[in-house]
């Protein structure tokens, strides 16, 4: 390795492009298998029902208990004897179901952060209790979930560079597999970090816009 | 209209019901008053099964309900319910509010549903504020959106818990005013409160309560002027 080199960082920029979009790819999938499970396991958990609690809390626990990585050498090497999935397909899984558990823990703190007379009120006009949830409950809680939501997010997008486990050409791999062919490793994954920070940056401004835009913080206030 | 038999509730250990007997007649206003802790709201709020009682029962137009009755949500639609800290829904403009149970229970049409919200707003007084948000007026007029929220429903019994409690002094006015009005109007309705002067002009009936138990009920002139419990002597000594 010879001396730190910033012409080359420029030089080599925009050759990771693609290796960009493969993490935006696998974050977004990932985010959105998490918020869907996520939204599911929440209702799940704070059900009355116990045969809908247990698994949900179990499934959290479980998830939650071990690390991400684990879970996507499993996913990718354990499962062959029931079906293969390919490197791309276990990243997804992976990435979504571990981001579902925590997102789960996102929307029950929102869904219970609602005070509790909001319920009163929906139930008092004569609703039923799901009817209360998605009118009443749901749309107060989604917007307080942003801000945490946000914050998933951008750990989902730097936790996706453990795809690189599995072969995926994500930033880090690619980094990596250049710095291997040109001898330039440190200005190679300083190219990478340019690029999450630029990804996490954008993450951070969209989500205050879109704070702002929602007013957040009006709920904050109680009513 | 609403007749309450023997009725017991407990919070874990603490009973808080005690063999509650209770009866609310057509057009009555009843003004149920005791000190903080007395059971007069957790009353309140087992009438449209908000609070579950685990003995006695509740009849409300001749049938007996139950809280693991299948359509409890029908019968609240019949008994409507005014909180102290109004409730409003934050994340709906207050015609929105007021058209919530119309469009999403009664399942009433849009247009329809807003005339009749626009006329409630307007009885309450509120018309102007009608796109605004809650977030946006004071607590007198929260809580007299709030009552209008309650109106369209069309209940057959109004259940007011506290409606003023948490309002400034000067806010208190408006909102008694436009219940005084219901009264006038033939409303049944049950109203726990601490307003004193509006339980003598207003109700048919006050119903004193401590610890738990009705200790005595009668004609607002007798309770506040003659009542026979010396606990409720001392409770009206205290408050006047």
């Amino acid at each position: 390795m010879g001396t730190w080199d910033f012409e080359i960082v420029i030089q080599y920029f925009f050759s990771f492009l693609h290796a960009a979009k493969m993490t935006v790819c696998i974050t977004v999938i990932g985010i959105a298998i998490g918020i869907i499970l996520g939204l599911l396991l929440a209702l799940m958990r704070i059900s009355k029902y116990k045969f809908l609690s247990i698994p949900a809390k179990a499934y959290i626990w479980i998830i939650r208990g071990t690390p991400l990585l684990l879970q996507l050498l499993m996913i990718y090497f354990g499962l062959v004897n029931i079906i293969r999935l390919g490197n791309l397909p276990s990243a997804f899984l992976a990435l979504g179901l571990h981001n579902s558990a925590y997102i789960a823990e996102i929307f029950r703190g929102a869904i219970q952060g609602v005070d509790r007379g909001q319920r009163e009120a929906g139930l008092s006009l004569g609703m039923t209790p799901g009817k209360v949830m998605n009118r009443i409950i749901l749309p107060q809680a989604l917007k307080r979930a942003i801000p945490p939501l946000s914050n998933q997010l951008i750990i989902a997008l730097k936790d996706s560079s453990l795809a690189s486990a599995v072969a995926i050409p994500e930033l880090l791999l690619y980094a990596r597999q250049m710095g291997a062919s040109n001898f330039r490793t440190m200005e190679m994954l300083t190219v990478a970090a340019v690029y999450y920070l630029l990804l996490t940056s954008i993450l951070t401004f969209c989500s205050n816009a879109l704070e702002k835009k929602l007013n957040v913080s009006d709920y904050k206030v109680l009513e | 209209m609403i007749k309450v038999l023997k009725l017991n509730k407990w919070f874990g250990k603490n009973q808080v019901l005690k063999d509650i007997d209770f009866e609310v007649e057509e057009n009555e206003v009843v003004v149920i008053i005791g000190s903080s802790g007395s059971g007069k709201s957790t009353l309140l709020r087992c009438l449209n099964f908000l609070e579950k009682a685990q003995k006695g029962s509740i009849i409300i137009g001749g049938e007996k309900v139950t809280s693991k009755s299948k359509n409890l949500h029908l019968i609240r639609q019949e008994v409507g319910m005014v909180f102290q800290h109004f409730n409003l829904f934050p994340h709906k403009t207050i015609l929105a509010n007021v058209m919530e149970g119309l469009t999403q229970v009664k399942k009433m049409p849009f247009a329809e549903a807003e005339d009749i919200a626009m006329e409630l707003l307007k009885k309450v007084n509120m018309i102007e504020k009608a796109n605004t948000y809650p977030s946006m007026i004071s607590g007198g007029q929260k809580q007299r959106v709030a009552i209008a929220r309650a109106l369209a429903m069309s209940p057959q019994i109004m259940l007011f818990d506290e409606p003023t409690s948490a309002l400034d002094p000067e806010l208190v006015g408006e909102v008694l005013k436009v219940m005084k009005d219901l009264a006038i109007e033939g409303m049944t309705m049950v109203i726990v409160t601490h307003e004193m002067g509006f339980a003598k002009e207003v109700a048919d009936r006050v119903v004193y309560m401590d610890c738990g138990r009705i200790v005595e009920e009668g004609k607002p002139e007798d309770i506040f002027q003659n009542p026979k419990e010396e606990r409720t002597r001392e409770f009206i000594s205290q408050i006047l």
